[in-house]
């Protein structure tokens, strides 16, 4: 299963990672302190597949990398908001975290929650209560580049105009 | 035909582009500073491939300079072992990088900038497209470039009247974020224009697209006009003959309107840059540190306006006040012009350039229960140090006579009239 955390709105990048930790680049260094703030149950309790949801402007705040890294060393397979803060959503993207924007689903899901997403359709199903909701789906040049685990590993094997075909 | 941000990417694009497009763009110049270049370096190792234009990096070494600790020695270590290794002509450690971009003239209309910090929405003073990004991305665009840019839809914000004295920018700027909130602008160009804008210099305009971050703005823009051009050409190395592109039939997503006559002297208070309110509601509160410096208001003027109240009198003995200027040309100026004597004078500290207290990191961090009155941007929690001090944002002058009181004071009183 794929339990849901849910964030409020407004979530910055430091108390996504508190800048203190941000000595590290390490992902799984990064994820032992992600939330530890606000959530401190989640870097315990988190398993592989996972999904964050989250509120309005998730990740505002620095253009500093560590708050998606962090997330993507926990080994949550997304996050759900209804919009993102505009840096965060390039980071997330680059490094290769699928993010997702939708109201509805950001609204209805509760923590704990058990959730199914499809990022290549962008459809979502949450088995607890029974809604599906539909994300818009991300587009090509974005699975392209989570498809292959982020831009700088895309770019080892491919021309950036590549991106664009 | 569209708004600046579409006017702008159809001139690089070389075809007319629309809202909502998502294009590969040549960048002019790939700025990062000394915090977000040792992961860029990281990046651009990983992918392995030469570097694609020299001449259009920018490093900057100010958000921890001169080093306050090893880890901050160590990353401008590697960063000059990098410029050596790569053979980069452009390194500076001369002040703010936004402030030094615009100074020492990579900043010009039509041009597209992408930096490693959030506040590079700031170069959209000049009518440059200028955004922040990651660090990974910087390492992409010095082998490649090119970023990607989906195109943004707009925000008109029309300014007309004109201010009262002792309102500046700042004010107005501080008043718009309470009006749109931190995610009034989320993923959108917000253009300012309007007879206020057209009727400011360059260092009060530069206020607005520094803080379209604020609202959560891709990019804030002023069209460029004879004031850019003489600016330029006036104060920087820049002496092309740049085309004044403007919004053409522009198709907006909303129009804010704004009579700034109307708006008194404001303080974004703690915890939230939003969390705006007209000084009067906060004057008398008691601060502890007055800050006066960084990016958003810490040029040439904004000491001449602190210098000019501070004149002949005493800051307040329990408040510590701190000028950092935003750049060496700065200081040198306002030493040149006797104000940084005024400034001792006075009792104020002033600090060498750079970022210096903006990021808590040296040069005036907060302590517990205290609380600061700064000209700074931004006022997350625990940004200038402890995560139990306060930070309120306010205009220069505000800061100043704040200073001589040491609680929120209203500068008209001291300004006369
Ligand atoms: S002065 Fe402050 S806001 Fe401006 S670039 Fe430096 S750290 Fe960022």
């Amino acid at each position: 299963m794929s339990k849901a955390w849910t964030f409020g709105e407004n979530l910055n990048t430091d108390e996504i990672i508190p800048g203190r930790f941000n000595i590290t680049i390490d992902p799984l260094e990064l994820a032992k302190n992600v939330f530890c703030e606000i959530k401190p149950e989640y870097a315990k309790s988190v398993n592989a597949g996972d999904i964050i949801v989250g509120g309005q402007n998730f990740g505002c705040g620095s253009s500093r990398e560590h708050a998606p890294i962090a997330i993507k060393g926990s080994q949550a397979k997304c996050i759900i908001a209804p919009s993102f803060a505009r840096i965060f959503f390039r980071n997330a993207i680059n490094i290769g975290l699928p993010i997702l924007e939708c109201p509805e689903a950001a609204e209805d899901i509760n923590e704990g929650d058990d959730v199914e997403v499809n990022l290549a359709t962008g459809e979502i199903f949450n088995r607890t209560n029974g809604h599906s909701y539909q994300a818009r789906a991300l587009p090509d040049f974005v699975l392209k580049i989570a498809d292959a685990g982020g831009i700088v590993n895309f770019l080892k094997e491919h021309d950036i105009e590549e991106l664009m075909k | 035909m569209g708004t600046l941000i579409e006017e702008i990417f159809s001139r690089r694009a070389g075809r007319p582009v629309q809202a909502g497009e998502i294009l590969l763009l040549d960048v002019d110049y790939i700025m990062s500073h000394d915090n977000t270049t040792p992961l860029a370096i990281k990046a651009f190792r990983e992918i392995g491939k030469p570097i694609y234009d020299k001449n259009r990096i920018v490093l900057h070494l100010d958000h921890a300079y001169p080093a306050p600790n090893v880890l901050a020695a160590e990353n401008h270590k590697k960063i000059f072992e990098f410029v050596k290794e790569q053979n980069l002509p452009h390194l500076y450690h001369q002040g703010v990088c936004h402030q030094v971009m615009i100074e020492e003239g990579y900043i010009t209309p039509g041009a597209i900038i992408i930096g490693a910090d959030s506040h590079s929405n700031t170069y959209g003073a000049l009518g440059a497209f200028g955004a922040g990004l990651g660090s990974t991305e910087i390492g992409v665009a010095w082998v490649t470039g090119k970023c990607w840019f989906k195109v943004p839809e707009t925000i008109r914000i029309e300014l007309t009247g004109k201010t009262q004295h002792g309102v500046y920018a700042k004010d107005v700027m501080i008043y718009i974020a309470g009006l749109m909130g931190m995610d009034g602008g989320t993923y959108r160009s917000v253009e300012f224009g309007g007879e206020y804008i057209t009727s400011l210099p360059m260092n009060e305009r530069i206020v607005f697209p520094n803080m379209s971050t604020e609202i959560g703005a891709k990019c804030g823009l002023i069209a460029a006009d004879e004031v850019t051009l003489e600016y330029l050409r006036a104060q920087t190395p820049a002496q092309g003959n740049y085309e004044m592109i403007r919004p053409v039939n522009p198709r907006y997503e909303r129009v804010v309107k704004i009579d700034v006559s109307t708006i008194a002297p404001q303080v974004a208070c703690h915890p939230d840059v939003d969390n705006v309110k007209p000084l009067e509601e906060v004057a008398g509160l008691e601060v502890h540190e007055v800050y006066i410096g960084t990016c958003t208001n810490a040029r040439y003027e904004d000491i001449e306006i602190v210098a000019n109240i501070l004149k002949g009198k005493q800051v307040h003995p329990f408040t510590r006040v701190i000028v950092t200027p935003a750049s060496q040309r700065i200081y040198k100026k306002a030493m040149q012009n006797g104000l940084i004597d005024i400034l001792l004078d006075a009792g104020c500290t002033v600090t060498g350039t750079g970022c210096g207290a903006c990021i808590g990191r040296h040069g005036g961090i907060l302590a517990a229960g205290e609380r600061a009155l700064t000209t700074m941007n931004r006022n997350f929690i625990g940004r200038m140090g402890s995560p139990e001090a306060e930070i309120y944002l306010a205009s220069p002058a505000t800061a100043a006579a704040t200073a001589l009181t040491g609680k929120i004071t209203d500068p008209r009183e001291l300004l006369g009239k």
